[in-house]
């Protein structure tokens, strides 16, 4: 008979693994992967292969060879930067800045804090960020989808952007929507025919993989729905002030990489608080700076800057924001 | 121009006065005063904080080195005989010498010697593992070799013997703080006198069942048959529970008792290689002694 | 309407699957072992002394103080000695050996079929009854009943509460006395409302019993003051304190026991007991155990005496499985593995589950992913994966700061782990440093 095993209780465990987790949100952010294959077509997919690829490989190499652990790349965490960073980025970037961008996300964003669950900033955003300070121009020449390609124009401005720049020459937003090629209806922003990153422009293929995280359980509703509720009520007050100035919230929720920022990178757990209060507190903050950003700030989108700048009051957010303890006396 | 430079510069200027002024001001009004024999002694005790005096760090333990009148219980085992001096003659206070000592394992049930019969599988620490049931030997004393004691050495001083299973001490390293015998949930760990010349005579078994329990769960245990007391001339072993123990104080280190060990329980540290004819029982033992010997 | 607790908790996969095996007497032989403490509180003190007779049910080691319970014998034979057996864990602990030799019992106790219905008793006869039988909780805390039954100076009782959760995974011994037992339990609820002078008990049940539930509800209605609570399934609403907040919506307050909510918790397996003692005149020795796991040749639900030899149950479902790699001594959750097979079972022994050994093993540990799965687990509203860093660094002040005694390790924030932290060994150790580090006066 072979040794028994001791061990202290639980004897059994549950079904989560990290590797299931990540997998799961894999999973999510297919239907968006597929959009952005059909609207850019082969350039879309050279930046995701080269995303993906190179975060794995620069996680490899890091583990192996400079913290001399074990490589852990089966956790499957390096493809979900690889492919969230490449969900950011447009699809006409030239390779050697993604290599950029991706060794950026994986060595400053992850690494040199310690690697998986340490780091303070989502790494896939910090790769973002630094690229778009670092090469603004290539940054925010968005190629426009295939659908909408003329012989005249491949590349244009994302929605928001043009509105930015309208309101910057003291135009009206109905003039401004008037002016442009866009047509500015929801239903195209619903399912992803404007300029953008690869991952923003569809919101119902990433709805499709919020709703396939919640079934999961992967996630809660905590972060997303308060930061979109923030959104909303936020821009909303603005726009009833004065319509002409602000732009409407559904505006604001389909665009700019709201749905995605709000369900895959807002989300992260490691960059995220501990409790469900925490994560209100924290979601409610990204919209707010997503929306201040947006409408005063100079950039056209926030939603980037508003999660890193939340990610750095986590520690704070979750020494305050602790649970109830049963039974807590007053 | 001239004049935005002049305004600039009369403003930083009045400023800096300011800032400097309430600084001193502050700094005067909320000076603590501190004994100045406090740094003194804390610079020449070893900077280890490891806790071996019985206080939280090294400021802590020179803070009441000077402040009690009578410091000859305290002592410093890091620095030893050599600092406790220096800081009595700093302080003009008298200490006792103590003898120096280091950490003994008494527990030789290494992989060969005792059987594991079972698997612990849960977290790598010997507390947890202690607290969940009696140890993955028939020996509910041995050691559980989850390496306690090895994570709490400030020093380095302490590692896991990956043949053996087993925690070796690195005398040159080992301050005898006391950090393994506290984190050692079996009390296998005891501090000894280092002896003349590093050589120590001790019993490295603290299983208290009968003999033949004790045999069947390890064959280095110590059985309680008494031979050793029988053998010893200074009357400096002791048994109890089924156990041998000898009194560092009491022990001449003439080695009787450990040729006539049935189990090979005694073990003896830095002695030279005896005669022949006796090397062929001293093959009993444990790697430790044949490593240490040929030193 | 089904009822739960709000905060926390986990659904593991039930796995009832002796569910059917109907409760079988298991007569042991050879020599038995009763452990003199079996108890929480001082162990027993012995009576008896080498070679004397002795028949079952008979008091073999007396209580020795008041938090403390009897001990009888469960089997008639002669005595062998005191000798310092390893319990299921190895731990060595003194116990009375005893020679079998028939089934002799004592003539006072009761051993017909017939339900005694008679509830005439006073309350003071009921808990000198429940003392003298050595009653202990049978839910595996094995805290002296009849302690339990004392209400504290200044506090008030207001209803019994009857543990029928049986939330971990896998057992079913009180499933199957709620099925086979109904009656006789009922009358045990109303032994205990009298005992402690209340008129209202609930006896909660996760609907996963539905047959339990019904039988009951049918029995209730012969008996006044009894409410069947369909609860819906989750663990660890078999603690006290969750099951309270379940059925009455009450919180006990952190620090507090929980009379505070004046409700006493009883368990299923304790409250037959009580029957048994009050009415049968008869003691605690033997009680039901489920044997139990996936590759066991027959799932069983066995009513052990005291003291057999776990090897005697083994062999009882037809030996053991040749890939066991686990076995444990209650469920799953809060069970405790064993290492020590010829270890003798004790009152509290509630089941013994055997798992194979594709699935004894814990996963691979890896890094702290800071999920907070842990922390919306935890039925106790701590944060588990900050305790477990505080505890293996040993930061023993900041663990009572964030409140490590309202643990109640009921492992559900290992289960949820993605990482296999062993979250809740080290908590576990780091409560019991915690509560005996005591702060030195500068």
């Amino acid at each position: 008979m072979n040794k028994l095993i001791i061990s202290p209780s639980p004897h059994v465990h549950g079904e989560f693994s990290t590797k299931r987790l990540m997998r799961d949100v894999i999973i999510a952010l297919l239907p968006a992967l597929l959009v952005s294959f059909y609207f850019f077509g082969l350039e879309a997919v050279k930046v995701v292969c080269v995303s993906v690829s190179s975060c794995v490989v620069f996680e490899y190499l890091i583990q192996r060879f400079l913290l001399e652990t074990t490589p852990a790349i089966h956790d499957l965490s390096a493809i979900v930067t690889g492919l969230l960073l490449a969900f950011n980025l447009p699809s006409n970037l030239p390779c050697w800045i993604i290599v950029a961008g991706s060794l950026v996300a994986i060595g400053v964003g992850k690494m040199v804090f310690g690697g998986l669950g340490n780091n303070p900033f989502n790494p896939a955003l910090v790769g973002r960020v630094f690229l778009l300070i670092a090469r603004p121009v290539e940054m925010t020449t968005w190629p426009l989808p295939l659908t909408l390609v003329t012989p005249d124009a491949t590349t244009g401005a994302t929605p928001l952007a043009i509105i930015k720049e309208g309101l910057k020459n003291g135009l009206t937003i109905d003039e401004i929507k008037a002016s442009s090629d866009y047509t500015f209806s929801y239903f195209e922003t619903l399912y992803g025919q404007i300029g953008g990153s690869l991952g923003e422009i569809s919101a119902i293929a990433l709805l499709l993989g919020f709703g396939y995280l919640l079934v999961r359980k992967v996630i809660t509703w905590h972060i997303p729905i308060t930061i979109f509720l923030s959104v909303v009520i936020f821009s909303g007050t603005l726009h009833l002030i004065n319509p002409d100035r602000f732009i409407d919230p559904v505006f604001h929720l389909l665009t700019g990489g709201m749905i995605l920022g709000a369900v895959y990178m807002a989300t992260d757990y490691v960059t995220s608080p501990m409790t469900h209060k925490g994560m209100i507190v924290f979601a409610a903050g990204i919209g707010i700076i997503t929306i201040l950003i947006r409408t005063f700030g100079s950039y056209p989108e926030g939603m980037s800057f508003a999660i890193l700048f939340m990610n750095a009051l986590v520690p704070l957010i979750n020494k305050y924001m602790k649970p109830k303890l049963f039974g807590e006396i007053k | 121009m001239d004049s935005t430079i002049l305004t600039a510069v009369i403003m930083l200027g009045v400023l800096a006065v300011v800032l400097a002024a309430v600084l001193y001001i502050v700094a005067q009004k909320f000076k603590v005063v501190e004994d100045e024999r406090i740094d003194g002694t804390e610079s020449i005790l070893p900077g280890a904080n490891c806790g071996g005096c019985g206080y939280t760090g090294c400021r802590a333990f020179a803070e009441t080195l000077v402040k009690t009148d009578d410091i000859s219980g305290m002592f410093c085992p890091v620095g030893g005989n050599a600092i406790m001096t220096k800081i009595a003659e700093y302080l003009n206070k008298t200490i006792e010498s103590k003898d120096s000592e280091t950490a003994v394992v008494r527990c030789a049930g290494s992989c060969e010697n005792r059987q594991r019969i079972n698997e612990f599988d849960g977290a790598t620490s010997c507390a947890v593992m202690a607290a969940t049931y009696s140890g993955d030997t028939d020996c509910p004393y041995g050691c559980l070799g989850k390496g306690d004691c090895v994570s709490v050495c400030n020093f380095g001083a302490i590692y896991i013997n990956s043949t053996t299973m087993l925690p070796e001490v690195d005398e040159d390293k080992c301050t005898a703080c006391g950090s393994c015998v506290k984190a050692c949930p079996k009390l296998i760990i005891e501090l000894r006198k280092k002896g003349p010349k590093s050589r120590r005579i001790y019993v490295s078994c603290i299983n208290k069942d009968k003999g033949a329990v004790a045999r069947k769960a390890c064959k280095v245990a110590c059985i309680g048959c008494a031979a050793c007391r029988k053998a010893c001339t200074f009357e400096s072993i002791i048994i109890e529970n089924f156990l041998a123990y000898i009194d560092p104080n009491k022990c001449r280190l003439c080695r009787k008792c450990v040729e006539v060990c049935p189990t090979g329980s005694i073990t003896e540290l830095n002695f030279p290689p005896r005669k022949p004819k006796i090397e062929v029982q001293e093959q009993k033992q444990d790697n430790v002694n044949s490593e240490t010997i040929t030193n | 309407m089904i009822k739960t607790f709000k905060k926390g908790g986990v659904h593991p996969h039930e796995n009832k699957i002796s569910r059917n095996a109907a409760l079988e007497q298991l007569i042991p032989e050879g020599i038995i072992r009763i452990f003199l403490s079996q108890h929480i509180g001082a162990p027993a003190e012995c009576i008896v002394a080498k070679g004397d007779k002795i028949k079952t049910g008979q008091l073999i080691a007396k209580a020795n103080g008041f938090v403390s319970a009897n001990v009888h014998s469960s089997v008639s034979g002669t005595v062998l000695g005191i000798e310092n057996i390893a319990d299921y864990q190895g731990i060595k602990k003194p116990a009375i050996c005893i020679q079998v030799e028939g089934d002799e019992w004592e003539e006072s106790i009761d051993r017909s079929d017939e339900i005694n219905r008679d509830l005439s008793k006073t309350s003071e006869d009921i808990l000198a009854k429940i003392t003298e039988a050595g009653l202990v909780g049978l839910g595996g805390a094995t805290f002296p009943t009849h302690v339990k039954l004392t209400v504290p100076k200044g506090k008030t009782a207001k209803a019994i509460i009857i543990n029928g959760a049986e939330c971990e995974p896998y057992l079913t011994s009180d499933h199957r006395v709620m099925l086979e037992h109904g009656e006789e339990l009922l009358i045990g609820v109303q032994l205990l409302k009298k005992a402690v002078n209340v008129d209202k008990a609930y006896i909660g049940i996760e609907t996963n019993k539905q047959d339990a539930i019904d039988n009951l509800k049918k029995i209730a209605e012969k008996y006044s003051g009894i409410e069947i609570v369909s609860l819906k399934p989750k663990y660890p609403q078999g603690g006290e304190k969750q099951l309270i907040k379940s059925i009455t919506g009450l919180e006990v307050p952190d620090r507090a026991l929980p009379i505070e909510t004046g409700c006493i918790v009883s368990n299923i397996c304790t409250t037959f007991a009580v029957y048994e003692a009050v009415q049968k005149n008869k003691p605690l020795f033997e009680n039901s155990v489920t044997i139990t796991g996936k590759n066991l040749k027959a799932q069983k639900n066995f009513i052990v005496r005291v003291g057999t030899p776990l090897s005697q149950l083994i062999n009882a479902t037809g030996g053991m499985p040749e890939n066991t790699g686990k076995i444990i001594s209650g469920g799953p959750m809060m069970g405790r593995a064993i290492s020590n097979l010829e270890a003798p079972t004790l009152k509290g022994s509630g089941a013994v589950l055997f798992i194979a050994s594709d699935e004894a093993r814990r996963g691979t540990k890896s890094n702290c992913i800071r999920c907070s799965k842990c922390v919306s687990a935890c039925p106790m509203g701590l944060q588990p994966f900050l305790l477990y860093k505080l505890a293996e660094l040993n930061m023993l002040e900041e663990l009572k700061d964030n409140s490590v005694h309202a643990c109640i390790e009921c492992g559900c924030c290992l289960y949820t782990c993605p990482a296999n932290l062993p979250l809740v060994d080290y908590i576990r150790l780091g409560k019991t440093r915690a509560m005996k580090h005591i702060v030195k006066p500068k």
